[in-house]
């Protein structure tokens, strides 16, 4: 997924700025399927290599991710009815979070980001498209957590 | 004896008769009647052909429609198949042509000593403007490096791995460069932003600065080596309650189209960190 992300994904920009960001999204829909209890290890594992791969420090993407696996799956037992409504609410969230923590962290480091420029013409149209990938993956690791997890009563 | 004197009669007749008609068709008498009569059969003929033609076809025409969807199938696979030469074909001149660019802008500045990488990737993060190229420490690469193009500076190496590097575009929110105005001869900032955009900071107010002004690398600081293109001042600000004249800058590089760069290996980048003072509390 980290290798389509910066070789494909990060090339296709929504109104030449914000893109997709196809890690968080697989890590929410993989969060949201009910017998999948590695989402956490998954987390942490998709956070240091991306912080491995960007210049952003790894520490950034480790917390975001957790945080939202953390909401993910606090949401699914909540919300367990609704799955694609609880997939596009923690993919909203979870953006939003991520996408304010890695600006807050710029700002920190000395980058002269502005957060209200940042969040408008960056992850306004890097929301857009994760949530235009919420459905397509959520359907995609349904079926996975099915084929994996041997889930007979699959609606 | 009357029988025999009968049938002798008959004969004569019909030989009279035939003999006749044998005269007059020789005579020409009966070629209008022939006429009719051949017109007659080559229709009939025209006609009982035509039926069996069509009645042959509509027997026939199934094996013919299999092997022409056959021959068109095969026909189709041979043209998906050359438009995939084209295409790879097109990659190669565009290849081709992209790397004649960077010889022959590497011939123009022997000084430097260049080495090729092709841009693998871009950053996660939509914050940040770094690309990813496929040469790394095993090639040479160093941190610090800058990088271009045949049309000008692009960045410089950020990290690098065994085979593969990072490198920070100048477009990138932290970047920040010291150029020189080629036509004002003098020194300014040139800053990234989150929106990919860059400008000039730090322009002094005395100084007279024109739209179209060349910008280049002044090679303060030791992090570039001078007198590398960076683009073209437009948009200038100058407001009089300011301390500086800040621009716009039009660089002379499209960020989103890069395929193959130059690292520019000879180029030690230099750590004046020791030299700055210590600001004491």
């Amino acid at each position: 997924m980290l290798v389509i992300q910066m070789a494909v994904v990060s090339r296709i920009p929504l109104f030449g700025l914000g893109y997709a960001d196809l890690v968080l999204v697989t890590l929410a829909a993989w969060s949201l399927q009910e017998r999948v209890e590695t989402s956490w290890h998954w987390a942490v594992i998709a956070g240091l290599l991306v912080g491995w791969a960007s210049a952003l420090p790894w520490i950034v993407p480790v917390i975001g991710y957790l945080l939202m696996v953390a909401f993910a799956r606090l949401l699914v037992r909540r919300i367990w009815q609704a799955p694609l409504l609880a997939m596009f609410v923690i993919v909203f969230f979870g953006s939003l979070i991520f996408h304010l923590l890695s600006a807050l962290t710029l700002q920190l480091l000395g980058s002269p980001i502005l957060i209200g420029d940042a969040l408008s013409v960056v992850t306004l149209p890097s929301l857009m498209l994760n949530l235009f990938l919420a459905l397509p993956l959520y359907a995609i690791f349904r079926d996975l957590s099915v084929w994996v997890y041997d889930i007979e009563d699959y609606e | 004896m009357k029988t025999r004197f009968s049938r002798s009669l008959q004969t004569t007749i019909i030989f009279l008769v035939v003999g006749g008609i044998l005269a007059l068709a020789l005579g020409g008498f009966f070629s209008s009647a022939s006429a009719s009569f051949g017109r007659s059969l080559i229709s009939a003929q025209t006609w009982v052909s035509t039926r069996y033609i069509t009645i042959r076809d509509f027997f026939n025409a199934p094996s013919d429609i299999a092997s022409l969807q056959q021959r068109n199938a095969q026909l189709e696979s041979e043209i998906s198949g050359l438009q995939a030469q084209v295409i790879q074909l097109q990659q190669q001149l565009t290849d081709t042509q992209v790397l004649a660019a960077l010889v022959d802008f590497s011939q123009g500045s022997p000084e430097s000593v260049y080495k090729a990488a092709s841009v693998i990737g871009r950053d996660p993060s939509p914050f940040l403007h770094y690309i990813i190229i496929n040469s790394g420490s095993n090639a040479g690469l160093r941190r610090g490096m800058p990088v271009v193009t045949n049309q000008g500076l692009i960045g410089r190496v950020d990290a690098v791995i065994a085979d593969a590097a990072r490198v920070q575009l100048v477009t990138d929110p932290s970047s920040a460069i010291n150029i020189r105005l080629q036509n004002a001869d003098t020194d300014a900032i040139l800053v990234g932003s989150v929106t990919g955009d860059i400008a000039i900071e730090m322009i002094s107010q005395d100084v007279d600065v024109q739209e179209g002004d060349v910008i280049l690398t002044s090679g303060l600081g030791g992090n570039y080596p001078p007198d590398l293109l960076v683009g073209q001042l437009f948009n200038l600000r100058k407001r009089d309650y300011e301390l500086f004249q800040t621009a716009s800058v039009q660089s002379t590089v499209d960020f989103s189209r890069l395929e193959i760069v130059l690292v520019i290996m000879n180029f030690k980048p230099i750590d004046i960190t020791p030299l700055v003072p210590e600001t004491t509390p």
